[in-house]
């Protein structure tokens, strides 16, 4: 049973798989290498096996996981093993799982190594800045490192909440007792965990020197890491495409009776909108991606003057995607800050159906504002003040979220826990992000501001102050859930308020350095901004340290003391903690039902949940 | 504690009295400040919408501000309480629509001011594509900017079509930026100047600014172009009508030998074959 268990279908088997079959590809891609291939026997590149290699690499992945078994067993008439539905045992975290439950803490993991990796990458970024002329990486190497951060941000914070916590938590807030497509629920966190690792692999053929962009034509003039950024980034667009239709399938379909629209807690709603535009703009990613691997490879000419292409079609492809992207990142955000302020200010969510409005406002905006991002690039400039007018009409419904927010706190109770904390910190550093965001949108202003380090700082802003402190808000509110462990008060607060100020001493100073005249993602800079970008750099140090101290907890508390964690230390009025912590396999004994109000804090129009709890596990 | 009434007054009060403090610093203190300094009309007129920008945002900052610290003094549970409920509000219909057409005139506002800077200034600096909607009046100095891996030149169509390394421009003109590209896509941003435009190959992408005294101005490139990136910068100058005179017949007579390898001044110039480069 031990032996059979090492070498099934598991975490093990997939790396061993991934390896193999990456050669296999490799060996693969040079077999069918052709002389026409122009630039092959001089640089010794081969893009088309490494694109070949990563495919093979990641089906061996998913098949030494075992995504293959199903569809083999049915498909030769066998009855389908109930491996991936097993119920109990650390084993089940390593490899397929369909337990919703599982695959969120599988996501917390897996989503937290990378983006600490990203972390680290900032932080070798910020050493380097730390003189105005080369301190410690070539120009290659650095750039790698700026490529690297940014993309794997990007990529992994795009699942960042929907991940670990929509897995996690919608199907209960919504009654169910799974996701509509566990399968591909599973699918979804391992397609990124290959991701991953296929973007490290950048590193070996030679990084990548186009930021997270990948702006045609630099990327198609570039060495193989590009091959490595575009598997990657292709892999998360799938990813996210599948995420988001198991989200929505999941909360049109597997509602439980009497939870109507109106009545779904306001983190459901920040699921679906952010689901709603994963579904729309992935696909434009993952094409445009595949007309650049083809540029690469094929010799088509998408994006190549020469032949006819325009690197303003990739510009523009780009941000179709681009701009719902980053609403992909702020509206998890604003679903966890709105979820936890009224759990802590004991007070119901103030303006619900506002709430929703400005998300769904949101979601339909951001698709009309890319070219925002294009403003000096000549496209078309007649078009620049309707860009303008829809880029300021998002900051309404953003502003239903912060009258929300606000009204919310109005006479309640604040009690300043941990993760009220991050919340709170969520709407100030949300505000600086959103004025800053004022001027890039303001077309006169734009001309000094774009591509400086103004706009850098102003969606790190945004991203890091926003999606990343209701990342952690979340994961003190809900992680002695998920794992049944308590987390430290204490070093929660200090990692909290060391996190806080450090963010806003880096990207605050970041803002007028930007406004000073330094351009983005530059490895030199004039010399008279040297005391400046010192003070940054030793900021994003602390601020480096803070996520130590997080680490320490995390680490401290869910492996060597374990306190158990009671059902519901908050005295939340949310369904999740009307169950036992860690939640039962089952999730619930029978089906619950739901009353008027998601948060009947304060009483009146009835209490809500019914619910008749799981039998705790043993 | 205290009615709702009396809670509304003084977050109001905190609004008023903050904004009363800080509008002033931001007009005068922060204002004069703001980038890019007044290099130039078109500059000038930039700080003037940073300004009007900061001016606009300051009363519902300090709203913001003003609510958030007065909730997390007033709202607080006090020390070691049970947990207690507040009442239960779940909104409050005035306050919503005040709010809703605030923000509604402030985005308007903006929008439509600076659609309204955009046209006056002719595209604000930046570039506005081969054929710009707002076109500045009179006579204009051309001067071709040509970006490439990893350094500027310039090329002036009026005098020959000469090409130099250094950006030199005779004051009190009013100056016609055509950037462009031969490889990947770059951008010219001569910050003092307030100019910034993407240099794409196959593009003639214009930008408007009239320059005002000698002065010089830093340039750089502000779109990730690859390797040296971070080392594509180069100092500009304005210099008096004669001096510029001078100078341009200086460097005519020294790139004559030279200019008949140029390619004929075009909008743009065909870039070279893909290369492999890191
Ligand atoms: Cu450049």
């Amino acid at each position: 049973m031990k032996l059979r268990r090492l070498i099934g279908f598991n975490l093990l088997t997939a790396v061993v798989l991934g390896v193999v079959g990456f050669y296999v590809g490799w060996w693969l891609g040079h077999l069918v290498k052709a002389e026409s291939i122009e630039y092959f026997d001089d640089t010794g590149q081969n893009d088309i096996a490494l694109f070949v290699a990563y495919f093979t690499g990641v089906v061996g992945f998913l098949v030494g996981l075992g995504f293959a078994n199903y569809p083999v067993q049915r498909l030769l008439g066998k009855p389908p093993s109930l491996r991936e539905k097993e119920t109990a045992g650390i084993g089940r975290y390593f490899g397929l799982c369909t337990d919703h439950k599982v695959v969120g803490i599988q996501y917390l993991i897996g989503i937290g190594a990378f983006i600490f990796i990203g972390g680290l990458n900032a932080m070798l970024i910020r050493f380097e800045l730390l003189r105005p002329t080369h301190l410690a990486w070539n120009g290659n190497n650095y750039l790698t490192l700026v490529g690297l951060h940014g993309t794997m941000m990007m990529g992994m914070m795009t699942s960042g909440i929907l991940g670990p916590f929509a897995n996690y938590f919608v199907p209960l807030m919504i009654g169910a007792r799974r996701m509509a497509f566990p399968r591909i629920e599973a699918l979804t966190f391992w397609l990124l965990m290959a991701a991953g690792t296929i973007l490290m692999t950048a590193l070996a053929f030679g990084g990548f020197p186009t930021g997270w962009t990948g702006y045609a034509p630099l990327s198609e003039q570039s060495n193989m890491g590009v091959d490595a950024y575009i598997a990657f980034f292709a892999l998360v667009g799938l990813s996210m495409m599948l995420l988001g239709l198991n989200m929505l399938v999941t909360v049109i379909t597997m509602r439980a009776p009497g939870l109507s629209w109106s009545r779904l807690p306001i983190f459901v709603w920040g699921t679906i909108t952010t689901s709603v535009l994963m579904v729309l703009a992935a696909p434009v990613l993952v094409s445009t991606l595949f007309m650049l691997a083809l540029d690469r490879t094929a010799q088509t000419s998408f994006f190549n003057v020469q032949a006819g292409g325009s690197p303003y079609l990739y510009e523009n492809l780009f941000w179709i995607f681009g701009h719902p992207e980053v609403y992909v990142l702020a509206l998890p955000g604003m679903g966890i800050v709105l979820e936890i302020l009224p759990v802590f200010a004991r007070k119901p969510l103030w303006g619900y159906r506002l709430a929703v409005t400005g998300m769904v406002g949101i979601m339909l905006l951001s698709f009309l504002v890319w070219q925002h991002h294009l403003f000096v690039s000549g496209i078309n400039g007649d078009l620049r003040p309707f860009y303008m007018l829809s880029t300021e009409l998002i900051s309404l419904p953003t502003g239903f979220i912060f009258v929300c927010a606000l009204g919310t706190l109005w006479a309640g109770r604040i009690r300043l826990t941990v993760p009220m904390l991050f919340a709170l910190a969520w709407i100030f550093n949300f505000l600086v992000g959103g004025l800053s965001g004022v001027f890039l949108s303001d077309v006169p202003s734009d001309v000094t501001t774009h591509g400086s380090f103004f706009s850098m700082a102003h969606f790190h802003y945004t991203i890091m102050g926003g999606l990343l402190f209701a990342f952690f808000g979340a994961i003190y509110y809900w992680v002695p859930k998920m794992t049944g462990f308590e987390l430290n008060e204490r070093l929660g607060k200090i990692h909290f308020w060391v996190m806080f100020i450090a963010f806003n001493s880096t990207f605050g100073p970041l803002l007028v350095i930007g406004f000073l005249g330094m351009p983005r993602r530059v490895v030199t800079y004039a010399g008279y901004l040297q005391g400046a970008n010192e003070w940054v750099s030793i900021s994003a140090f602390v601020l480096g340290a803070s996520m130590l101290v997080f680490l320490v907890n995390l680490v401290w508390t869910q492996v060597f003391v374990r306190t158990p964690a009671a059902a519901n230390p908050w005295g939340s009025k949310s369904i999740e903690f009307q169950l036992p912590s860690p939640v039962p396999v089952h999730n619930f004994d029978r089906i619950p039902t739901f009353g008027p109000d998601p948060y009947p804090y304060g009483g009146i129009e009835g209490t809500r949940p019914v619910v008749v709890p799981a039998r705790p596990t043993a | 504690m205290w009615s709702s009434r009396s809670h509304g007054q003084r977050i109001a009060a905190l609004t008023v009295i903050g904004t009363a403090i800080v509008l002033p610093l931001v007009v005068f203190v922060l204002g004069p400040h703001m980038p890019p300094g007044k290099g130039t009309p078109v500059a000038s007129s930039q700080v003037t919408d940073n300004t009007v920008l900061l001016v606009v945002m300051t009363p519902f900052t300090m709203f913001i501000l003003a609510y958030l610290a007065y909730a997390l003094v007033v709202f607080r549970a006090p020390k070691g309480e049970e947990i207690v409920d507040g009442a239960p509000m779940r909104g409050h219909f005035k306050s919503q629509v005040a709010w809703l057409a605030t923000t509604t005139a402030a985005v308007l506002f903006l929008a439509i001011f600076g659609t309204t800077e955009l046209l006056a200034d002719n595209g604000a600096g930046g570039g506005g594509g081969p054929n710009p909607v707002a076109k500045p009046s009179g006579a204009v100095f051309p001067v071709q900017v040509i970006a490439q891996q990893w350094e500027f030149t310039y090329r002036y169509p009026t005098y020959g079509g000469v090409e130099t390394a250094t950006l030199v421009l005779p004051a009190g003109r009013q100056i016609a930026f055509h950037v462009t590209s031969l490889d990947a896509i770059h951008s010219f941003w001569a910050y003092q100047l307030g100019v910034k435009a993407d240099a794409n190959p196959g593009v003639d992408n214009v930008a408007y600014v009239r320059t005002k005294n000698p002065s010089t101005f830093q340039i750089r490139c502000a779109e990730l172009c690859g390797l040296w990136h971070g080392y594509m910068s180069d100092t500009g100058r304005v210099v008096s009508a004669a001096d510029f005179a001078t100078w341009i017949a200086a460097r005519r007579r020294q790139f004559a030998p030279s200019m008949k390898y140029l390619p004929k001044y075009a909008p743009s110039y065909a870039p070279d074959p893909t290369f492999r480069a890191g």
